[in-house]
């Protein structure tokens, strides 16, 4: 690449849709998604299960096979579109272009064959690699995820390894023919706290070794914090804000993104500090609410969100953006939250200390 | 680390759970044995939370469950309110469970899916509870509401209907209908997303203070057990490490592993400064062969032959902070000395 290319984003991802038709509809799992992703830079997309993280990861890698997804958008790598294109096609980026580490690895390995014999199985196919020179080249890919005994783990299968093992082969075998652009898929979400700390540190060194680009999938929004360089928040298929990392931190403008921060337990609050939940669950993505899709759940919301659907506005800094009406911080949000509490709005009331958030649709339990 | 010794344990007859020496090992054939758990020692007070921390395959969840002796301890005394559980026969323990009940990490594998909720919450009223089918509702339903479960919608309906969150909370409404002296909490919270798990951490600070609950709180996550603990064990390869008030063991961690812990922990700050350079590459090692002396000084950048040699007893930190450490991250009181008149025995009780 020249020098004028290397500030070109590697990857454009324009309005994607992907919905699974099933009988009751239209599974609405990513609902217009744009993105870029740079040469050397992270971006982490952060959400709750069901917020359509996963599929959107699968779905720019081509990997959504089932026979009732729809895709449709745009989704550009290196100026060729590939929505579209047969997995056959596909099968020619993955591993050399793009690749992907999936969350679990004592499922994504294959338990019945060796470590060694996966690991190289694609630099044997992609790069025509001889059996002898595979495995120098696998003893080597071992050893820089840090492996010890790289020459004799070659050898074991899947179960003699731990999680952490596992998932560093996985690693291992993502980077093999050096893609331009690597998806990290909940990495470290089966790992221990240690473990995950090792492998995310792992992640971020290839990354820079290899000057790719990263998607890193995550529901912790403590993961992502001090190791990508832009977020984007999803909530029922669509970012609802998106923002470079400390932007993102120091001025955070959708009331999802606050609760999502706020609902994590920190170790600097005192012991017993009541956490403030987020009331409500995800929503129906085969009948999405009318308006902000978070709005049965926004302390701040107010008739207007409701009925109609806030779009992607840049916000002050560069860069970033959000979807929301009455955004964190403003005197709008002020005064909905005022006329929220007063009107007994049970999300509201909870955010103020006032009730017990559930599951169910938003219901204050008596405290 | 990952010492004995009993220091740390407050007089006999304030705790309402007292362990003491507390020893869980499973042959795994060619007579070698996994020693799960080996020694350990704490104690509860009424109303108090206790948190377990530790890496998978520390011992933590074998430890809940040996306390209500699922199974039972190799060796050791588990004391519930003055009775000495291990020395139980069966048919005492059965009668005893009852004060003692378990939630667990799958809230959703832990119900049984084809039973409707209704009945699965009754279950433990059936072998104890009243004999009239309508006074057993009652309390289902009014222990169902307790856990923010709507108790007429929910009666019929199968776990399968219901998303994470609410099949955690139906789990906890079966363990808490029989009104139980002693919940331990296995997990209950990691299966679960951010969001719900927020909503489940205060339910059960909710619970807690509604019925007088003491509770054990078995998590990897060490925020999670700062949040809802009084106090927390810190546990690596069967041993504990560091037992601590929950404010002092965040602020002054003892025990490098610890520290460790706390630097691997994802902080939801951008500012801060990572500590990527973290040199800990290491493993458990296997419980099998547990490394000799110290069990942690093989990932320990502090280990020397000491360690190798002695095993760490439980020293005071302060009046409500004490780590099995010979080179402790923070100074401790009793002089180290002391500690090789007995701890050569492994597993051998300081006095």
């Amino acid at each position: 690449m020249t020098s004028d290319a290397a500030d070109q984003p590697v990857l454009v991802v324009e309005d994607l849709r992907t919905h699974f038709l099933v009988p009751a509809g239209a599974v609405k799992a990513v609902d217009g998604v744009s993105l870029s992703l740079q040469r050397g830079k992270t971006l982490g997309v952060v959400g709750e299960s069901g917020s359509g993280k996963t599929v959107l990861a699968r779905t720019i890698m081509g990997l959504n096979i089932a026979g009732n997804a729809v895709t449709t958008g745009s989704v550009k790598y290196g100026g060729k579109e590939l929505v579209g294109r047969s997995s056959k096609e596909m099968k020619q980026l993955w591993g050399t272009e793009m690749a992907m580490v999936f969350q679990d690895p004592m499922t994504s390995l294959n338990p019945v064959v060796k470590i060694g014999r996966q690991l190289v199985e694609h630099v044997r196919v992609h790069l025509g690699a001889s059996k002898a020179e595979a495995r120098s080249i696998g003893t080597e890919l071992l050893h820089s995820v840090k492996i010890p005994d790289a020459d004799e783990r070659f050898d074991v299968y899947p179960h003699e390894m731990s999680g952490g093992m596992r998932q560093r082969v996985c690693i291992a075998m993502a980077l093999a023919c050096s893609p331009d652009v690597l998806f990290a898929d909940e990495p470290t979400t089966a790992l221990d706290v240690t473990v995950q700390h090792q492998i995310l540190n792992l992640l971020g060194s290839q990354q820079r070794n290899h000057n790719m680009a990263m998607m890193l999938v995550t529901h912790d929004i403590g993961v992502v914090a001090g190791r990508t360089d832009e977020i984007a928040v999803m909530y029922a298929g669509k970012i609802v804000e998106k923002a470079p990392t400390s932007a993102l931190f120091n001025e955070m403008r959708h009331p999802y993104t606050e609760a999502l921060l706020n609902s994590i337990p920190q170790t600097t609050k005192p012991k017993h500090t009541r956490l403030s939940a987020i009331t409500g669950r995800p929503p129906d993505l085969i009948n999405p609410p009318s308006g902000c899709s978070f709005a049965p759940r926004c302390p701040y919301a107010r008739p207007k969100c409701h009925e109609e659907e806030p779009q992607l506005q840049a916000a002050g800094s560069s860069g970033h953006e959000f979807a929301c009406h009455t955004p964190v911080g403003s005197p709008a949000a002020k005064e909905a939250f005022e006329a929220n509490i007063s009107e007994g709005l049970p999300q509201a009331l909870v955010i103020a200390g006032h009730g017990i958030a559930s599951e169910d649709d938003p219901t204050v339990w008596a405290s | 680390m990952a010492g004995s010794g009993t220091a740390h344990l407050r007089p006999a007859g304030d705790a309402l759970l007292r362990v003491e020496d507390l020893t869980v090992e499973f042959p795994v054939g060619r007579n070698r044995v996994v020693h799960a758990v080996s020694g350990i020692s704490f104690d509860i007070v009424k109303g108090e939370t206790l948190g377990l921390v530790g890496e998978s395959g520390c011992g933590k969840s074998t430890t809940g469950r040996a306390l209500i002796q699922l199974p039972r301890p190799t060796a050791g005394q588990v004391t519930l309110g003055g009775s000495d559980l291990t020395g139980l026969d069966e048919e005492s323990m059965r009668i005893l469970r009852t004060k003692a009940q378990m939630i667990f990490q799958d809230p959703i594998s832990s119900l049984n899916p084809r039973r409707a909720v209704g009945e699965v919450v009754a279950e433990p009223m059936h072998v104890w509870g009243p004999a009239d089918k309508n006074a057993q509702w009652e309390m289902v339903s009014s222990m169902l509401e307790a856990v923010g479960v709507d108790p007429d919608s929910a009666r019929y309906k199968y776990p399968h209907e219901f998303s994470g969150g609410q099949c955690q909370r139906i789990s906890i409404a079966r363990a808490l209908v029989l009104e139980p002296e002693l919940i331990i909490c296995d997990e209950p919270v990691s299966a679960l997303d951010v969001s719900v798990q927020a909503q489940i951490l205060n339910l059960l600070e909710d619970l807690k203070a509604q019925y007088g609950l003491t509770m054990v709180f078995i998590a990897h996550d060490l925020a999670v057990v700062k949040n809802i603990s009084d106090r927390v064990a810190v546990m690596y390869l069967g041993k504990m490490c560091e037992y601590s008030e929950s404010d002092d063991l965040y602020a002054n961690p003892a025990h490098p592993y610890t520290q460790l812990l706390l630097d691997s922990l994802p902080i939801p700050d951008p500012g801060i400064q990572l500590q990527t350079d973290v040199t800990d590459d290491g493993e458990l090692p296997s419980p099998i062969n547990p490394p000799s002396g110290c069990r942690f000084r093989t990932r320990c950048d502090r280990a020397d032959d000491v360690c190798v040699q002695l095993e760490p007893t439980m020293r005071r930190v302060s009046d409500d902070h004490f780590v099995a450490c010979h080179h402790p991250l923070v100074a401790v009181e009793e002089a180290s000395v002391q500690i090789s008149s007995t701890s050569l025995i492994p597993g051998g009780e300081s006095t």
